[in-house]
């Protein structure tokens, strides 16, 4: 206990620090000469190349989207570079000790178990650094059952029949503004391949990192879950301190068929901007799961505490019959952070079920609003959904908001909807400082209680380093 | 008049001139001097004179509105409270000066009227980073979860408290007998030198009201000083106090022994008003 309150007195972004090292950058701006030297520098196969010049002629003709509640800077998408990699890279890192020292350096800062330790910790690593994955770890032990988990670019060369038949089945590239942007420069990610009746082993985890100035992360994840399978998959994120915003438009497919089963965590501590709002990510992701089978079931948590903005929605298509989708999420704002995040529960099969659970916490001048979409279509007899949202104010120039939209077009649907919305009161606070502890630690107690059914889903460490980043997030909220 | 027996009065003399010599050069728990506090710009307390010893229980009855909650929130520290006149020294330490978690590091405690609930927060977990927080505040090593449940287990026994409440959420969903028994309970774990009991027989039936108060007179010890605020008498026939005071009109109009609680009773606050 004594090291989480050490935690909680920490006052600087943890993680914000730059690693020096050369980079192999392409100017900046964006055309489609960028894209075939991108396509071109990834060795990829002709019809990817086609794949995202067809994106990126859908992108020019789209505008950024403007229904979310959030103030964005315009973005100078020209000034962006949109290849990044360490130029140690060039002939692939074979093992470890190939890696750069400076890299596990900075994984070593991050906290990250990259080799023994993560082998105790039950946990297998594909490091993205910027925009490739230099190390994977436990591949070995993986593929015995089966598995693939790898960088994103090496499955488009060993598996490009998979690529070629699920990239974009559940976000195409004209999904909206940021996942056609994604889809056009995408340069790595992380590839999952969980065979037939296969239980993966251990958990799957990805640390995604932004370093290089300037540079816009994107990233493009794809997880199939063959029949009967199931996967757990853990993502975490975090950025150093700059004072420009950087952009950062990732795309998630989950695909899961019959009887398969996919649980994808996310904790998300991009930089979040100083106390003023200056910097801080702008983090547009489109994440979203296709329940493709007959009783397939996807479910997302999210806790999402850094950032300047985010915009996202991990949402599920209920397609099969019986299928199951789950929401669950916590998403803190601080200072000037905003945040419009939500899910959408599309349900298209029959009996199929959803959960969905956000808490949102807001603090300073910040701004949080839930967005959810439940749809029940003609063809989904008996529907079911169950809705909680839950906001929790901290000090008078925060703001809330709640938007769910509900859409039901088949009469034996049931739907619930709770929302609350609820400020920490001064008893609560007198309470826990009357018997020792000190506001923040109050405050940061309280708030890990309002979370509590949410961290009841996550993975348990990353339930622990959950409870920490709230604490560390709301440093100086309040006092 | 057998000898013997002559002899043994003598004795039981003897020792209560002891005693009472023993009471007298007995350790100053809290001293409050001419205290006088506003609440926004209302005069609530108006001169305030206290002395309270280690090892006694001091009542604190008046009707409504007299101030009693008041004096229990600014020896607790709650937020709100002006304090225009006078002083409050806690083992030789200037109360008034510390912030509320340093009061309450110090050992002085509430037991609140009206606990208050914190969902999700398990009360165990909430217990245990108090008492750690207390500890880490004297310099002692923080108490372990193994230590912290064999702490609880034997606390538990003393205030007769079902051990699953301690599972929950910090009073989440209690009844108004288990949110005052959580608190009793919480003051067995935490071991102030100086508790404040706000109205802890209010809203107690009388089964619940033996249980508490059996709770409390198990946790009298002589290093360690109660004041019970409360409006009715019948609270004191099960915690008998060694002092009464009467507040009123934000001064203490009368002290006493026990009987003094017992004539208010029969005769009204009214009758103090007039005196």
């Amino acid at each position: 206990m004594s090291s989480e309150i050490d935690q909680f007195v920490q006052k600087e972004y943890e993680h914000g620090f730059v690693t020096e090292i050369d980079t192999d950058t392409i100017p900046p701006g964006l055309n489609e000469d960028v894209i075939r030297v991108i396509s071109q520098k990834k060795n990829e196969p002709e019809f990817l190349l086609k794949w995202r010049l067809k994106a990126y002629k859908h992108w020019l003709a789209m505008a950024e989207p403007d229904w979310a509640k959030l103030n964005i800077e315009p973005i100078p998408y020209d000034s962006i570079s949109y290849y990044s990699a360490p130029k140690s890279n060039k002939d692939g890192p074979k093992s470890l000790d190939e890696v750069d020292p400076k890299l596990l350096e900075t994984y070593e800062k991050l906290g990250i178990p990259l080799h023994e330790r993560a082998a105790l910790a039950g946990v297998a690593v594909d490091a993205v650094f910027d925009s490739v994955s230099v190390a994977t770890t436990f591949k070995d032990k993986l593929s015995k059952v089966g598995v693939v988990f790898c960088p994103f670019s090496e499955a488009v060369q060993t598996h490009p029949e998979l690529i070629q038949k699920y990239l974009g089945s559940v976000v195409p590239t004209t999904d909206n503004f940021f996942a056609a942007l994604n889809s056009a420069v995408f340069s790595d990610g992380s590839f999952v391949y969980i065979p037939k009746g296969v239980r993966c082993p251990m958990e799957l985890s990805t640390y995604f990192r932004i370093n290089a100035l300037n540079t816009g992360q994107f990233e493009r994840t794809l997880i199939i879950a063959d029949e009967a399978s199931t996967v757990s998959y853990l993502e975490g994120c975090t950025a150093p301190m700059r004072d420009e915003n950087q952009l950062h438009a990732a795309v998630v497919e989950l695909v899961a068929l019959d009887d398969a089963s996919i649980k994808y965590s996310t904790v998300q501590n991009w930089y979040p901007g100083d106390e003023n709002g200056v910097g801080g990510i702008y983090n547009f992701v489109t994440k979203r799961g296709d329940c493709l089978g007959d009783r397939a079931r996807i479910s997302w948590t999210q806790v999402e505490t850094g950032s300047a903005i985010t915009w996202k929605y991990p949402s599920c298509i209920l397609r099969g019959d019986h299928s199951v989708g789950e929401f669950y999420s916590v998403a803190l704002t601080n200072n000037y952070q905003q945040a419009d995040t939500g899910t959408k529960m599309i349900h298209l099969g029959k009996n199929t079920r959803s959960t969905i659970l956000s808490k949102g916490i807001s603090a300073g001048h910040a701004s949080n609003a839930y967005r959810g979409l439940v749809k029940i279509a003609a063809s989904a007899d008996n529907a079911r959904n169950y809705t909680q949202c839950d906001s929790m104010l901290l000090g008078d120039q925060c703001g809330a908001h709640t938007f769910p939209y509900i859409e039901v077009k088949n009469a034996s649907a049931t739907l619930e909807h709770e929302a609350t919305t609820s400020r920490i009161s001064e008893d609560q606070l007198f309470y826990c400082m009357q018997r020792g502890l000190s506001e923040e630690d109050a405050v940061s107690m309280i708030v890990n209680g309002f979370c509590k059914e949410v961290f009841a889903e996550l993975p348990m460490e990353f339930a622990v380093e959950a409870g920490k980043l709230l604490a560390v997030s709301l440093e100086g909220a309040v006092g | 008049m057998k000898l013997g027996s002559y002899w043994l009065l003598v004795l039981k003399v003897r020792l209560d001139d002891g005693f009472k010599l023993y009471q007298k050069v007995q350790v100053l728990m809290l001293e409050i001097k001419n205290l006088h506090v506003e609440v926004d710009g209302k005069k609530i307390l108006k001169g305030i004179d206290m002395h309270v010893r280690a090892g006694e229980v001091h009542a604190i009855m008046g009707p409504n509105g007299s101030g009693k909650s008041t004096l229990s929130h600014v020896l607790s520290g709650r937020p709100g409270y002006e304090i225009t006149q006078g002083s409050v020294v806690y083992k030789g330490k200037d109360l008034l000066a510390m912030s509320t978690e340093e009061k309450a590091c110090e050992g002085v405690f509430l037991a609140f009227q009206y606990p208050v609930e914190i969902p999700g927060v398990n009360n165990a977990y909430f217990l245990r980073e108090s008492l750690n927080a207390i500890r880490r505040h004297r310099q002692q090593p923080e108490v372990d979860a193994m230590d912290f449940m064999a702490l609880m287990k034997e606390k538990l026994e003393i205030i007769a408290i079902k051990k699953d409440l301690m599972r929950r959420g910090v009073n989440e969903g209690f009844s108004g007998g288990e949110k005052k028994r959580n608190e009793i309970f919480q003051m067995a774990m935490l071991e102030p030198y100086l508790a404040i009991l706000d109205e802890t027989d209010s809203g107690l039936d009388i089964d619940a009201l033996k249980a508490v108060a059996h709770g409390v007179n198990q946790l009298r010890q002589p290093d360690r000083s109660m004041i019970m605020v409360t409006h009715y008498q019948r609270l004191l026939d099960y915690i008998i106090p060694d002092v009464v005071h009467v507040l009123a009109d934000g001064k203490i109009q009368l002290s006493g022994d026990k009987d003094l609680a017992k004539e208010l009773e029969s005769r009204g606050y009214d009758w103090v008003s007039a005196a």
